[in-house]
């Protein structure tokens, strides 16, 4: 594996309860690459994730870079109301960040870059947040310990467009200040052309894969999603 | 030693200890597990009130038999838990009227702290406490896994462990809390207090020692309250905690 590549995937194949779910997979990720994964419900691409964070039992080769710090952001979390938790409690709860000793003022500087900027945020009851709000905690969370990579599961799934927008415009920022090497499962097409660097377009195995403008053709799509799909890439001048 | 401080020492250790563990199980949604292990017990209380010895010591391996029964069957059938929880505990309630004798029926089913004795007080406290160190330790491992256990496990922490561990704890508490309670009534002994905590606080730490004081207060003034009417201290210790519960309902935060 080289210097840069920060994750290589070799044949990789996962099934559950007899099903393949993927199948052959392979691929590298760069340092300071975006790589979407791209694909129709129940493409498998929740259980690649699951897989390369090792949830799950899987055949082939998943290799890290060495000591990498990995940030996962889940998709769908159900938000507990059962339990009375504050965001500086939730925050508590990380054991990573708790051996980084992380007092209130690194929680508060790490809410500010996904724009949490209230000043009485932390004793802010978690269950008590928008959606968009808590996925913005989420990905505040998996920041926390300074990952290197962040692995983020449909991250607008619930959100208004509204909060989409500024979601990935978070992922943006979080890019250029961080110098964060990101992958990122979504079925949304405007925003591999916004982000991607990669894409692999997911579907039990990859049925394209490699840099987002020379892979996302319509036949490619269609192959992917069944039928026809126009997507026309918005050229800003 | 005084009977009455002996049964007012153990009471605010099991009780406190209860209530803290509690908040943990009502968040996984697991009150009533707490009372389906009581009943399982009672089989073992019997035996225990026969042959004369501490009914904690005859209740203990019947919860964990139960534990051991319900997570076996849950393998085998694939049936939901709390089926399978029912299923374990009526057999073993049953089981209890077959050997328990009448005179015995009333002390078995709801408790009677009066009768506990200095080695069985010393070694409840002991494990009270012991219980109250273990959960403090897995408790924040508990609650994130409990909101997500992808996230908890890309954490590191092995879900599996701690979960045998909280269910470990449950069967200490449940054996123990029959001495104040009985097989009947444990469900409550862990979900009233906890339930009256989260009424009335704004976080998680005021939520979990809110239950653990609760707990405690409920058996102090439930013993009490026994010294002075002579009813079951048991009934009595229930019924304070619901009305802390119903005052802690007027002083609700959301």
């Amino acid at each position: 594996m080289n210097k840069e590549t920060i994750l290589k995937v070799k044949n990789l194949n996962v099934e559950l309860n007899n099903k393949k779910i993927i199948e052959n997979l392979s691929f590298e990720v760069k340092e300071k690459e975006t790589l979407v994964i791209l694909g129709p419900n129940g493409a498998g691409k929740t259980v690649l994730f699951r897989a390369l964070l090792g949830l799950l039992p899987h055949r082939g080769e998943i290799q890290w870079q060495k000591e990498v710090k990995i940030g996962y952001v889940p998709t769908r979390l159900s938000l507990t109301k059962e339990i009375p938790l504050t965001i500086k409690e939730f925050f508590d709860l990380k054991p990573s960040t708790k051996n980084m000793a992380m007092g209130p003022k690194e929680i508060i500087e790490v809410l500010r870059t996904v724009g949490m900027v209230d000043s009485e945020i932390l004793e802010k009851r978690v269950a008590f947040l928008s959606s968009g709000q808590f996925q913005r905690l989420l990905v505040a969370w998996g920041l926390a310990d300074n990952p290197q990579i962040l692995l983020f599961d449909e991250p607008m799934s619930g959100i208004d467009i509204r909060g989409q927008e500024s979601i990935y415009n978070l992922l943006e920022k979080l890019r250029e200040e961080r110098n964060l090497t990101i992958l990122l499962i979504t079925h949304d097409l405007s925003i591999v052309y916004k982000l991607a660097d990669n894409v692999i377009c997911l579907n039990k195995k990859a049925l394209c894969q490699g840099p987002s403008v020379e892979v996302l053709t319509p036949q490619h799509l269609s192959k992917l999603y069944g039928g026809e799909i126009k997507f026309y890439q918005h050229k800003h001048t | 030693m005084n009977q009455f401080i002996l049964s007012l020492v153990t009471g605010i250790f099991i009780g406190g200890v209860a209530g803290y563990l509690g908040s943990l199980m009502v968040s996984k949604r697991m009150a009533l597990v707490g009372g389906a292990l009581g009943h399982l017990t009672l089989p073992g209380i019997a035996l225990a009130l026969i042959y004369g010895f501490d009914v904690s010591l005859g209740a203990l391996p019947l919860v964990a038999l139960g534990i051991i029964l319900i997570w076996l069957f849950e393998i085998r059938t694939k049936l939901p838990t709390e089926a399978l929880t029912a299923v374990v505990f009526a057999s073993g309630v049953a089981v209890a009227f077959l050997i328990l004798p009448s005179e015995k029926t009333v002390t078995a089913l709801i408790g009677d702290i009066a009768q506990v004795e200095l080695y069985g007080a010393v070694i409840s406290i002991i494990l009270a406490t012991i219980v109250f160190f273990v959960i403090r330790k897995i408790f924040s491992k508990m609650v994130l896994s409990n909101i997500s256990e992808d996230l908890a496990k890309v954490q590191g922490i092995n879900v599996k462990k701690y979960n045998f561990i909280f269910l470990a704890s449950i069967a200490i508490i449940v054996a123990l809390g029959v001495k104040i309670v009985g097989g009947l009534l444990t469900a409550a002994l862990v979900a009233i207090p906890a339930c009256a905590a989260r009424n009335i606080s704004r976080n998680l730490f005021q939520y979990t020692y809110g239950g653990m004081i609760i707990g405690a207060a409920s058996c102090v003034v439930g013993i009490l309250l026994f010294k002075l009417t002579g009813f079951s201290a048991g009934p009595l210790v229930i019924l304070t905690s619901t009305l802390f519960f119903l005052i802690s309902m007027i002083f609700k935060k959301d």
